[in-house]
């Protein structure tokens, strides 16, 4: 059972509490864009196995969406964090780093 | 390869079963084949035999990085169908469908095809009118399928309840020669064939990597050594992204879990499959009298091939109000496949920016009722290195052209 902590209202929401919304921080593209862009944002998926970030939505609680940095091979959950974040904190990274030695990183 | 017959069994049975052989040879790596197809899956294992049945190439090795038929193979609900609604999917799915009908008799080998109908149910007017134009799409493609009535459903499945209190079942499309087959006996089945033309099936033996020269393939990097190759065929289901990331290029591919379940056997009750798609469950009843149940998959990327558990309790809560008998059933067993979802929800047979490196997935929840469609069109494209008609409209590119074969919006569901 996947549990994530809101980091708004800090509930440790279990996942029918819970909306994925599948990866965070893409970066989007719009009209006037390359076609190769455009592409990309709309279908390209980083789908790791391994260190993934997700963006999820407190359906059932505050409503918000948020972020969270989560193991798809495992299913272990590194953190939580809010979804104004335009790249994973810190802390969250050394956490993840220290954990996982081989993860190149969020990009 | 020994032929399986009547004969052989009488034969058999008068020296204690000593003559049988092995029904695939299991064999050290070459250095160098034609062609390689990394996945020794249904489809994997299909398009090895139809290169060598249909095109005379027999020079290939299939690798697999567990055991044969280990993955999705073995995890499905067994159902066969071709019920689609767009001209592209009906016609690969209903050429699968075709070639299981004497699947047994081509490959020598008893894959337990059972056409036994196959019932979906419209339980809104929305579905009613959904599955209408399917029936007149199927009829103009030449899929034959109709549109039966509540009675009818009802007599065809007596243990389901037309009148249920939050979906009446409005009618049903009818498949009558949908059905199932042994999942497993379908990758033995080709296995078998392959090695008895001598092709080489090597378990237990991982890609690790795809090498290159001038933009075309050589060779793959496994547990096993460098194996060299002219051709290249990737058909490994959920983990196409990670092959494909060595091979060098990105997929439109998400991977999540599927899961099913199987009840305890129980006496023959129900001889067709029934797939309920707006209370998201379905359900067919095995030889060995399992209730087989299908359910939904996860929202989110996972590789665990176990998925959570509250599907399961969808799953149940919506067969038990569609079949009420079941619910004292106690269910004996649950697992999850990884299933690679692409953004349309149709698979992706297709040339790859690595020259002669070919990809076939992105199958997602219903790639088994397709095996013996998507080796055909596979070999076919492996072979002439050009998409025949089968495969043409599933190239990878067909997501910036906006040319999407959408079958997710068709059916209201992932399948």
């Amino acid at each position: 059972m996947l549990i994530l902590e809101c980091p708004y209202c800090g509930v440790k929401a279990e996942e029918t509490e819970l909306s994925p919304g599948y990866e965070a921080h893409l970066k989007r593209f719009g009209p006037g864009s390359s076609d190769d862009d455009f592409e990309a944002y709309m279908f390209a998926r980083k789908n790791p196995k391994g260190v993934h970030f997700e963006r999820w939505r407190h359906s059932y609680g505050c409503g918000k969406w948020f972020l969270a940095a989560r193991c798809t091979a495992t299913l272990e959950v590194f953190g939580t964090y809010p979804a104004q974040s335009s790249e994973p904190p810190a802390d969250l990274m050394a956490k993840i780093k220290a954990k996982r030695p081989d993860w190149k990183g969020y990009k | 390869m020994k032929r399986y017959s009547v004969f052989a069994i009488a034969r058999e049975a008068f020296r204690d079963h000593t003559g049988w052989e092995r029904a695939w040879r299991n064999p050290t790596p070459k250095a160098q084949y034609d062609a390689i197809i990394v996945g020794a899956g249904g489809h994997g294992l299909a398009t090895a035999y139809y290169l060598g049945k249909n095109f005379g190439i027999t020079n290939v090795a299939i690798i697999e990085k567990g055991w044969l038929g280990g993955g999705n193979t073995g995890r499905n609900t067994t159902i066969i169908r071709s019920n689609y609604l767009q001209d592209p999917s009906a016609a690969i799915y209903e050429k699968a469908r075709s070639l299981y009908e004497t699947l047994s008799q081509d490959l020598n080998y008893n894959v337990m095809f059972s056409p036994r109908g196959l019932l979906m149910l419209a339980q809104t007017h929305h579905e009613v009118r959904g599955y209408l134009r399917t029936v007149h799409a199927n009829n103009l493609q030449g899929v034959a399928t109709e549109w039966i009535e509540p009675n009818r459903v009802k007599e065809l499945v007596p243990i389901i309840n037309i009148d249920g209190p939050r979906y009446p079942v409005l009618g049903a499309l009818y498949q009558a020669r949908g059905g199932t087959a042994r999942h497993d006996a379908v990758a033995w089945g080709y296995a078998r064939a392959c090695s008895a033309m001598g092709m080489d099936v090597i378990q237990q033996c991982e890609v690790k990597g795809v090498r290159s020269e001038n933009g075309q393939v050589t060779g793959v990097e496994t547990t096993k050594g460098f194996i060299g190759c002219k051709k290249l065929g990737i058909v490994v289901a959920g983990h196409s992204g990670q092959v494909a990331d060595m091979a060098g290029f990105r997929l439109p591919v998400e991977a999540v879990a599927l899961q099913a379940l199987v009840s305890e056997p129980i006496k023959p009750c129900m001889d067709v499959v029934v797939m309920a798609n707006t209370v998201h469950g379905y359900m067919s009843q095995s030889d060995k009298g399992e209730m087989v149940i299908g359910g939904g998959t996860d929202g989110f990327n996972n590789f665990t091939q176990r998925g959570s558990f509250h599907h399961i309790e969808e799953t149940l809560r919506a067969l038990v109000e569609t079949f009420p008998m079941i619910s004292r059933l106690k269910m004996l067993r649950q697992w999850g496949g990884i299933v690679d979802m692409t953004g349309d929800r149709s698979p992706i047979i297709s040339k790859t920016p690595l020259g002669n490196c070919f990809i076939n997935c992105g199958w997602g929840t219903g790639g088994f009722k397709a095996i013996p469609g998507s080796g055909w069109a596979m070999a076919e494209l492996m072979a002439k290195g050009e998409p025949g008609p089968l495969a043409a409209d599933f190239n990878m590119w067909r997501f910036r052209e906006g040319q999407f074969i959408d079958e997710s919006v068709a059916a209201g569901v992932a399948h």
